[in-house]
């Protein structure tokens, strides 16, 4: 057979981009289901991250346990969200304007994790925020990236970075002081975080997904 | 058996560790080299990753040899590899999602990765199933090394730790003066350490030597 004419050239093309469609469209909706679980259960065992309880056996259980999701009324005061009514993807809700908050309850600690959603270097960040009770300092957080580079901005999720946050404050009134800086500052409370070496872009990133996300939970800080 | 194991069928697999290196002789796949080897641990599993591809869409090729239309064979090869990296990077979300996770952007780089082109161009389209699967794996080890030598140094000299795990911190080093070099973490200095294997290399086999 004549493996250069023009007439096996188009068929055999198509037909190979006909049976690889179908592979991969049989992969991806046969694990359509196990990959949407595993979303769901990353979240919450992001959420849960953010105050140092991701080491739970079983995330769900845990989750169901210790925290509820509330969304921010106008003038500040929670509504409840029913458990089956969790997303993965607050990017959604910070644009329609619902402002999630989490509220922890373990043993008699309260504490509220915040969801913030931003744009990094190359594409997205996250991260959940986690306050205390009286909503003035930062108590852990957690970041997520999509796409940072790898050793550098990607280093947002790394325990180090996000060990720079504790005890941080939050705010200054209603004035969000916390940031993430360039250079090294004396550490205390108040100054900013000390950004990632080689990674500028993303650290500002950042410090300005921060500034803007809790910027709409003004009417709950103050409350 | 003894012929599965022949002696050119172990060069297949065993050259590409040295002589023929994908990364030093070959200079193929610089820039991953460069992007993923600030660490130990991505570096490490870039380097699985591309072995395990590269075997198998060599095999994929190799069998498919004799059909594929000339004019359209680097589109084939293309699409075969593109559609293996997605099946890995789907089965990863569904199966292993932490890893998935971890791998974030390597996965879909591997596409781009010019050894997959190579091997598949160079060997696959005229050797069969078992040498090129030999191949494959012998050039996906051969990138594999020098990524996880890199790595080793820019982790060591750049974050002062050794798969995450910091030894600087650990040892209180930082109290005798001693500092980690920033300049290791960036980008360039993986172009410098690769050169510094490169210039080993050809200092240590005569063979790499232009007359």
């Amino acid at each position: 057979m004549n493996t250069n004419s023009n007439t096996y050239t188009v068929i055999y093309a198509s037909v190979m981009v006909i049976i690889v469609a179908f592979v991969l469209a049989f992969v991806s909706q046969s694990l359509k289901p196990t990959q949407a679980a595993n979303v769901l259960r990353d979240t919450k065992k992001q959420i849960l991250s953010s105050v140092g309880l991701a080491d739970a056996e079983d995330i769900d259980a845990k989750f169901k346990e210790v925290v509820t999701d509330n969304i921010m009324e106008a003038d500040g005061s929670l509504k409840s969200v029913p458990a089956d009514k969790f997303e993965s993807n607050y990017k959604v809700a910070i644009n329609k304007k619902q402002y999630h908050v989490f509220v922890i309850k373990n043993g008699d600690k309260t504490q509220y994790v915040i969801p913030v959603y931003g744009r990094g270097l190359w594409d997205d960040i996250w991260g959940y925020v986690a306050i205390n009770a009286t909503k003035t300092n930062v108590e852990g957080v957690y970041f997520g990236h999509k796409g940072e580079t790898p050793g550098l901005g990607a280093r947002i999720t790394e325990a180090g970075f996000r060990s720079r946050f504790l005890g941080k404050q939050l705010r200054d009134g209603s004035t969000i002081t916390l940031s993430v800086a360039k250079g090294k500052h004396a550490v205390s409370e108040t100054t900013p975080v000390d950004g990632i070496s080689g990674a500028t872009v993303t650290s500002v990133s950042v410090s300005r997904m921060i500034q803007e996300c809790f910027a709409n939970y003004i009417p709950f800080l103050t409350k | 058996m003894s012929q599965l194991f022949s002696k050119k069928n172990k060069e297949v697999f065993s050259n590409p560790l040295s002589i023929t290196n994908p990364v030093t002789v070959q200079v193929l796949g610089i820039c991953s080299a460069l992007a993923v080897t600030a660490g130990l641990r991505p570096a490490f599993v870039m380097g699985l990753s591309v072995t395990i591809i590269l075997a198998f869409a060599n095999v994929i090729i190799s069998l498919l040899r004799n059909t594929i239309p000339n004019r359209i064979r680097i589109i084939v090869q293309l699409v075969i590899v593109a559609a293996l990296v997605t099946i890995v990077s789907e089965i990863l979300k569904a199966f292993a999602y932490d890893v998935s996770v971890e791998l974030s952007v390597y996965v879909g780089l591997i596409i781009t990765n010019c050894i997959l082109m190579g091997r598949l161009e160079a060997f696959a389209m005229m050797n069969g199933p078992w040498e090129s699967f030999l191949d494959g794996l012998g050039n996906g080890l051969g990138y594999a090394k020098i990524l996880i030598i890199v790595a080793f140094f820019r982790e060591i000299l750049g974050a002062g730790s050794i798969f995450g795990w910091n030894f600087v911190q650990q040892f209180h080093l930082e109290d005798f003066g001693y500092m980690n070099n920033g300049l290791m973490v960036l980008p360039p200095m993986a172009l410098v350490v690769c050169g510094c294997i490169i210039w080993y290399e050809r200092a240590k086999n005569k063979e790499l030597q232009e007359k």
